[in-house]
Parts: structure tokens; C-alpha cells; sequence
């Protein structure tokens, strides 16, 4: 047991005289949570759009006018070429075209109209199908108003939209939970790794490997400061998305302390076995970027895994985070309980223990 | 207590088709100052790792403090101290603070690691360097360091491997004197070395060329047998015969 305690305090010790370590720490988290919320935003904003009105009518301004006072269209200009609309999309000034034919307004009250047509620079394909739904909506709200206007009786607002949990579709929220992980992996992922493979450059291990201290008690003196700091990273973390961008659990905040401790156990657990295979800090460097680069892609951190292939969905069945980012996410924005994500936190539990035991049983101290 | 600390028979260790240690056997006795030598790449330092459980021999058998070095390495690691070629103390911590470290780790109770450290310090003069970080401690100093806690828990054999390599002459009689003082405590000495007046110092001395064990004597029948003036020339005769190269 004093063997446990001594080399604990040893580890402590080298964290805090490392030159670098207790700043990146402490400043790592806060830099990450302050400027990642904002850069990070899926929200398509500034469509620019240049409208050919042919029809040139009370309709097509009125379509033109909700356009401009759209937040995420940019009106350009109106013109009644399509040729010059068109060589502006291609030279990459206009994303979107939008043309109302000749005589739209008079054939819509008559008969049916000629249709609207829009075109859509799709390059950025994101922005091009986010801008012609803009657009569609927007046009379609022109013309109810003014269906409305013609027959008051009418029922006009054929669908409502409620957006539950995250009410106005703030990007961000669904995104600070994923960078709470990306935290956790970068620091508890790489940190432990580090400091073996650290210790394997520098020769201390072998002192260490002389002596009759059993490869879990070192494991563990490994792996319990960066837990410790894995959970002052979420303290950090939770404060500045309160602080700065209004954001409380709406669940237990003990339910996200659980799943972190199982979490950070799992990231450091693999953490240390990679650096057990491992000789110098490059090839762990190396091997750690091959593991977050598919955690971060495909454990549905950035992107939702049900719109993942169907082999790529079953793959993410062995990634853990994918079990914690939707513990985060709906504790975070839902308010789920324990006891309806038991399955995910069981399965946090079965990879922490799996990684540490092979983080134990890799580490050979006899070759 | 048997008189026999360390017995080795047919000990080998390959890598692939190189035999780094090829069916070396011999015994060393409880209290002997063994002089473990051999030109760089002769096998040293292999032969030295296995019989501390570091490395699992490929064949034969061997005991450290009466256990089996095939299958007893974490044993043996609790009666052995080792200082090995590089210095492999924490340079970011204090003096204090990798004596506490080593002492916690083979079990030294809290009492007994203050007063062992008190001593070993007052002994090394060390003292005033308690709070130190070892990082900024000259070599001889920190080899010296390194001697005292391979040897706080008043192990049964010290394997030192190369411990006086770049060290000043004062600071390498110094330390001969405490591998002396620690023997004389009755604590068996494996040691290595280069420096052939060191070699003189020791009660036995064996000989190592590409990975066999070539003369086995004290000092002074060596000499005889080679009819050579020093170790130096002893060694010499012995190490020009070598094929491997540095």
C-alpha cells in the first residue's frame, strides 16, 4: 500500500514541476470552451441570392423583400437576365438564383402559374441544399401571406414546427458536449501515454521494472492523477458553458460526473496499453492520432451516427465515446436519468475494465 | 543461508540467430566483490539483465538469493538492488523525494525510510543536498545516489553495471569505497566494469568475450595464468581473440 502512495505522490510530483503540463491543464480546457463553440456552427448563414424577376409584380417584390429581411439570406440584387445571374453563381458571388417567371402573379390567379425555379450553387453542398431550403420557405411564406390576404377564411399555416429540447436549434449546444470529450480524449487520452513512454526514454522504467512493484499498483499510480485531472477538465469545461454560453445540464450533474469517471478511466485505460506497445514518444504520438481521429469522426461527436452508413453505424458499437456523447448530450439538453442510459454507462464500464486490465497485463516487466 | 548467492548454469540469451549470451555458468559466493567484465558488446549487460528478471533467458537456468530466474523474477526483485548504465533515477525530483520513492516501493515503512535515509545521506555527506532536485546533481554525485538506493533495503545482491563510467577519480574511489563498506555488511556484489584497476579491487573475476564467460579467477591467478603484469594486460590477451565488433 505505501508502495501505491509513494509512487501516486511521485507522479503528482512530476506534473507539477513539468515546465508545461499544469498550464496546459488549466488553460487548455478554458481556450477549447471559449473559442471552439463559435468556429464550430453548422448554421449556414450569409446565402447570397440574386433574384431574375421576370414577372415583376406586387408578388415577385414582396417575394424579393422577405428575401432581404431573411437573417440567413443575402440579397445581392434583382435583375431581369438570368444570363448575368448566372455568371455571377459561376464566378462564385451568388450561391443561389432565384427566378419567378413572367407573369407569375397574373397566372396565379387564374390558373396555374409557371414555376419558380431555383438554382443552387452546390459545391458547398451543405450550403446549397441549407440555402434552397431557406429559400423555399421563405418564398412559401410570401405566398401564403398573400393567399391569406386574398381569402381571409382560408386556414393559411398548414404546419408548425417545434424543435424540442434545444428550442431555438442553438448549434452550440449540441456541440459543447462534443468538445467536452474531445477534451477528455486529447488530456486523458495522450497525457498517460506520454509519461510512460516518457518514462521509457529516459530509463527511469527500468528502475522501476527492477523492483518487485506489481504491475497494477503501477498501472493505477498511472492512471488515478489523470482522472483526477480529467475531472477538474469537466469542472472547467462546465463552468466557462455555463459562464459563457448559458448552458446548464438540464439533468443530474452526478449522472455526468459518473460517465466521466468511466470515460476517462476507458480513454486513459487505452492510453496506457498503446504506450506499453510502444518505444518512443513518436509511435505513440502516432498510434494515439490513429485512435482520436476516429473517435472525434465517427463516434457521432460531429456528426449524427444514424446518418453513417449501415457498416459504419455498427462499427461505432466498439467506440466508446459514442456511449458517453449521448450520456452527455442528453443529460446536458434532456434531462435523461441513470436509469434510462443504464445500457450506455454499462458499456462505458465493460471498456474501462477491459482497457485497464490490458493496460496492466501489456505492461511487461520482464522481457 | 546457502554460501552460494548466485548460481548460473548454461545461461543463454539469443536475439533472433544471435547468441548476446552463449551457455554461461558459474557461482558467486555471499559476501564476494565479482568482477563481471568484458570488452562493449561482449554481453555484459545481457547477462546482468536476467539474472535481475528483467529478461527471460531463451535457455539454461540460474538462482539469484535462491530463486529460479525463469520463473522467480518478481522474487528475486525484492532480495537484488540495481544500478544499471544509465542513470535512471527522477531527475525532476529532489534527493529526498526518490529515496522516499524506492523506499515506499520495497516496502520500507514510513520510520524506517527517515532513519535509513538520515543515514545513507550523512553518510554520502549528502545532507544539505536533501532537497535538491537530482537533475542539477554532478554525475559522481549522482551515482553515488544511485548506489544507496539500489542498496536501502539492505538487498542480498547489488548488480552494478558500469556504475563508475565518466566519473572523476576521487568520486570512483569514493565509490569503491562504499561497494567495500556494503560488502563488508555482507551484501554480494555483482559488478562491471572497464577500468582494469578497478577490476583489481575484486575478490573474483570473470571474463566475457562474444557471450561466453573465458577466465574465471581472482585477480591475482589470473594474473598468473596469463603471466601478465596487470588485468589490463590479462584482458587484453583475452579480448584481442574477440569477433564482434564494438
Amino acid at each position: 500500500m505505501r508502495g501505491f502512495i509513494v509512487l501516486l505522490q511521485k507522479e503528482f510530483l512530476q506534473i507539477r514541476r513539468n515546465p508545461f503540463l499544469p498550464k496546459l491543464i488549466i488553460a487548455f480546457p478554458i481556450m477549447i470552451m471559449l473559442i471552439m463553440p463559435l468556429i464550430m456552427t453548422m448554421d449556414v448563414r450569409n446565402v447570397n441570392v440574386a433574384v431574375v424577376d421576370l414577372d415583376r409584380s406586387t408578388t415577385s417584390r414582396r417575394i424579393v423583400s422577405h428575401i432581404e429581411a431573411s437573417e440567413y439570406l443575402s440579397l445581392v440584387g434583382t435583375t431581369s437576365e438570368y444570363s448575368v445571374a448566372m455568371e455571377g453563381l459561376e464566378q462564385g458571388d451568388i450561391d443561389v438564383i432565384v427566378q419567378i417567371p413572367d407573369d407569375f402573379e397574373r397566372d396565379m390567379a387564374v390558373a396555374s402559374p409557371q414555376k419558380i425555379s431555383i438554382i443552387a450553387n452546390a459545391v458547398n453542398a451543405t450550403k446549397g441544399s441549407m440555402g434552397t431550403q431557406y429559400i423555399v420557405q421563405t418564398i412559401a411564406r410570401s405566398l401564403m401571406e398573400i393567399r391569406g390576404e386574398r381569402s381571409p377564411n382560408e386556414q393559411s399555416e398548414l404546419i408548425t414546427v417545434q424543435n424540442r429540447f434545444n428550442p431555438t436549434l442553438n448549434y452550440r449546444h449540441y456541440m459543447i458536449p462534443a468538445l467536452m470529450i474531445i477534451l477528455f480524449i486529447l488530456i486523458c487520452g495522450f497525457l498517460p501515454a506520454l509519461s510512460i513512454v516518457g518514462e521509457k526514454e529516459s530509463g527511469t522504467i527500468e528502475q522501476i521494472n527492477v523492483t518487485p512493484v506489481s504491475r497494477l499498483t503501477f498501472t493505477l499510480a498511472k492512471l488515478i492523477p489523470y482522472w483526477i485531472i480529467g475531472m477538474f477538465v469537466l469542472t472547467v469545461a462546465m463552468i466557462v458553458a455555463r459562464l459563457v454560453y448559458g448552458l446548464t445540464p438540464v439533468g443530474s450533474i452526478g449522472v455526468i460526473y459518473f460517465g466521466a469517471m468511466l470515460f476517462i478511466l476507458t480513454i486513459s485505460g487505452l492510453s496506457l496499453t498503446i504506450a506499453n506497445f510502444s518505444e518512443t514518444m513518436q509511435q505513440t504520438m502516432f498510434v494515439m492520432f490513429f485512435f482520436v481521429m476516429i473517435f472525434m469522426l465517427m463516434s457521432g461527436l460531429l456528426t449524427p451516427i444514424d446518418s453513417m452508413p449501415d457498416w459504419a453505424q455498427k462499427f461505432t458499437i466498439i467506440l466508446p465515446p459514442r456511449y458517453f456523447i449521448e450520456i452527455l448530450r442528453s443529460v446536458y439538453l434532456k434531462g435523461t436519468t441513470l436509469a434510462e442510459l443504464w445500457s450506455n454507462f454499462a458499456a462505458l464500464g465493460v471498456f474501462a475494465f477491459v482497457f485497464n486490465i490490458l493496460a496492466a497485463i501489456t505492461y511487461k516487466k520482464q522481457a | 543461508m546457502s554460501d552460494i548467492v548466485i548460481s548460473v548454469q548454461e545461461l543463454t540469451k539469443c536475439f533472433g540467430d544471435f547468441a548476446a549470451v552463449d551457455h554461461i555458468s558459474f557461482d558467486v559466493r555471499r559476501g564476494e566483490i565479482f568482477g563481471f567484465l568484458g570488452a562493449n558488446g561482449a554481453g555484459k549487460t545481457t547477462a546482468m539483465r536476467m539474472l535481475c528478471g528483467l529478461s527471460y533467458p531463451t535457455s539454461g537456468s540460474g538462482t539469484v538469493a535462491g530463486f529460479d530466474i525463469t520463473k522467480e523474477g518478481e522474487q528475486i526483485k525484492r532480495h537484488i538492488g540495481y544500478m544499471s548504465q544509465r542513470f535512471s533515477l527522477y531527475n525532476d525530483l529532489t534527493v529526498w523525494e526518490n529515496i522516499n520513492l524506492f523506499a515506499g516501493i520495497y516496502g520500507l515503512s514510513k520510520a524506517d525510510t527517515e532513519s535509513r535515509a538520515t543515514e545513507l545521506l550523512e553518510r554520502l555527506n549528502f545532507t544539505s543536498e536533501r532537497n535538491t532536485l537530482v537533475g542539477s546533481l554532478p554525475l559522481g554525485w549522482k551515482q553515488k545516489l544511485s548506489f544507496a538506493i539500489a542498496t536501502i533495503h539492505r538487498p542480498e545482491v547489488v548488480f552494478l553495471d558500469e556504475p563508475t563510467g565518466g566519473v572523476d577519480p576521487i568520486t570512483r574511489r569514493q565509490f569503491w569505497e562504499m561497494i567495500y563498506e556494503a560488502a563488508d555488511g555482507g551484501t554480494t556484489i555483482f559488478v562491471t566494469t572497464h577500468y582494469m584497476d578497478e577490476a583489481e579491487y575484486c575478490s573474483r573475476v570473470s571474463i566475457m568475450v562474444d557471450g561466453k564467460v573465458c577466465a574465471l579467477d581472482t585477480p591475482a591467478r589470473l594474473k598468473q595464468q596469463f603471466a601478465a603484469e596487470s588485468m589490463d594486460e590479462v584482458f587484453r590477451t583475452l579480448a584481442r581473440g574477440a569477433q564482434r565488433g564494438e
